[in-house]
């Protein structure tokens, strides 16, 4: 039997038909007392205090996962034209950046690869581009503004890059395509004028959107007052001053398209 | 006879060197948080691989329902949300769990650069970390697609439009993203084995070796 080093008997010592050899100094760990300060063992000391701080986030993330529903959208309909596509929020920056004039059409490597490809190379190679002695960051003051800097600007894009998504959300057509959505109240005198209207040409008979966008369930997303500013000054690709009418007729059809409701929940992917 | 079966096991196979090799070494006051409450900035490495493995055990589950094809996938996932006990939980964990370990690599990321721990000796598991960081962002990529909502289906489309445009190399990365002819079908497989096999072994393997490395070299000093 072979004597290991805590005196314990043990079987192990393989010699000759093994690789192991009998004498192989192995790593044990030195008295704790060699080491300067409060240092204290990785396990189960160290590893208790740091299984604190994991209980705070566990029990923040978990809250987040108890009061936030993980969205799941419509099934992908790859016919679906009007969809806006978003990355997720930590590509939204890189994303951005391609909506620079320089970093687009004829100059998108600027924004593909030159930018991404300088910043991630540098980030890379960063103990090669550092290599003084110092690791203070006030005493290397180029590689921690540069760090800077480049933290703001993705903090800047992402912001712009959410807020333009969010913009242009805003301003998609609100009506519904959708079979199962009717035309409301069609006895209306209302819908008389509708389709005496130039309305009707875009937005059809049965407000179910030719050149225009449908307006059936219309009244979902904007109140009387919005559509006799739509008529007014047109939208998008709606030209202005679309009704030849008196005020009182123009309130009236106003007033009816607002009546159009799908009478659903109202969906909020996008 | 916990104790008697782990002695049984010791005197074969000589074990307790291994283990205590891991958990007998010393921590520095330093980065101790019970000492100094600034030190929680060196936790964020830790955390992040905390949050991994929430990653890999909640997806592990996951695909328990989850079904990589592009009649079902939408559908399955679907189901688990809406039918199944817990499913909603344990997909949200998932899903808000990509988020968090981005933010937490991000934040680990920030605490090697500020205090210069990247410099002589430990610029190989730096560039080590970095790997780290493509990886975890190639899974959140990949994994976006797996839902097979609108949302998922365009984002991707965009994705693999960009990955086209770059020069030389752009049609070559964007038929193996894609797969086909269109985003469809094989992308979706694709994706599904890059975000649930290929990815995670890579990441596994690049995280051992970061480990390996912390353990020799020791935590960076105090500064
Ligand atoms: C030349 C074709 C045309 C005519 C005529 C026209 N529209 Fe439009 N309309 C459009 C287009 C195109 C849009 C989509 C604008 C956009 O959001 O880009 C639109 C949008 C709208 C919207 C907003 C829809 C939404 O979901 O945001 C309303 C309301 C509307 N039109 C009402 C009317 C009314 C009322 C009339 C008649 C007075 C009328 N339109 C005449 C083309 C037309
Ligand atoms: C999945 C991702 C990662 C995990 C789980 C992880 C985990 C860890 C852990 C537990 C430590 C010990 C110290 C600490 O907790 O701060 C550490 C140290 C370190 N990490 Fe990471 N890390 C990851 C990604 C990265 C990235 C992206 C980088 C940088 C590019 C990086 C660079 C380093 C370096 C250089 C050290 C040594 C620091 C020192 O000695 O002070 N790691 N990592």
């Amino acid at each position: 039997m072979a004597h290991n080093h805590d005196g314990k008997d043990k079987e192990v010592h393989y010699v000759g038909d093994s690789r192991v050899p009998q004498n192989k100094k192995k790593l044990y760990p030195k008295d704790y007392s060699e080491y300067p300060g409060n240092t204290e063992p990785f396990f189960p000391n160290f590893l208790l205090k740091e299984w604190m701080v994991a209980v705070v986030v566990l029990v923040g993330f978990l809250a987040l996962v108890m009061a936030e529903e993980p969205p799941l959208g419509e099934q992908a309909d790859p016919t679906n034209t009007g969809f806006l596509p978003v990355p997720d929020w930590y590509f939204l920056f890189l994303y951005q950046l391609l909506k620079f004039k320089w970093a687009s059409g004829p100059f998108v490597v600027v924004g593909t690869v030159i930018v991404p490809g300088i910043a991630f190379t540098a980030l890379l190679l960063a103990p090669w581009l550092d290599r003084s002695k110092e690791r203070r960051p006030f005493k290397r003051p180029v590689a921690t503004s540069l760090m800077l800097i480049s933290l703001v600007a993705i903090a800047i894009l992402t912001w712009e890059a959410e807020d333009e998504h969010e913009k242009q959300l805003a301003s998609l057509p609100k009506g519904s395509s959708e079979e199962d959505v009717k035309i409301v109240d069609q006895n209306d005198p209302a819908y008389e004028i509708y389709k005496n209207q130039a309305c009707v040409n875009c937005h059809g008979e049965q407000l179910e959107g030719i050149t225009g966008p449908p307006l059936k369930g219309i009244g979902d997303a904007y109140s009387a007052e919005q559509i006799q500013h739509i008529m007014d000054t047109g939208k998008g690709q709606m030209p202005a001053g679309m009704f030849q009418g008196t005020p009182e007729e123009k309130r009236k059809l106003a007033e009816w398209l607002t009546k159009q409701k799908t009478g659903k929940p109202k969906s909020t992917e996008h | 006879m916990l104790k008697s079966m782990y002695e049984w096991l010791d005197k074969r196979i000589d074990i307790t060197p291994m283990w205590r090799d891991v958990a007998d070494h010393e921590v520095p006051e330093h980065v101790n948080p019970a000492h100094h409450f600034s030190a929680f900035i060196y936790c964020f490495g830790g955390l992040t691989f905390f949050i991994v493995v929430i990653q890999i055990l909640s997806g592990m589950f996951l695909t328990m329902y989850y079904v990589p094809d592009i009649e079902n996938a939408w559908k399955s996932v679907h189901y688990l949300q809406n039918e199944i006990a817990f499913g909603q939980i344990v997909r949200g964990m998932h899903h808000w769990g990509a988020s968090v370990s981005i933010v937490m690599l991000f934040l680990h990321t920030l605490r090697v650069f500020f205090t210069g721990s990247y410099k002589h000796p430990r610029e190989f598991n730096w560039v080590i970390g970095m790997l780290l960081f493509f990886v975890m962002l190639g899974l959140g990529f990949t994994g976006y697609l797996l839902p097979w909502d609108n949302k998922a289906y365009f984002a991707t489309k965009v994705g693999i439009e960009i990955a086209a445009s770059v020069p030389i190399i752009g049609d070559a990365a964007a038929s193996f993203l894609q797969g086909g002819e269109v985003v469809g079908a094989q992308t979706l497989a694709r994706f599904f084995a890059l975000h649930v096999f290929f990815l995670p072994g890579i990441l596994l393997a690049l995280l051992g070796a970061h480990f390996f490395l912390i353990r020799k070299q020791g935590i960076s000093g105090p500064l």
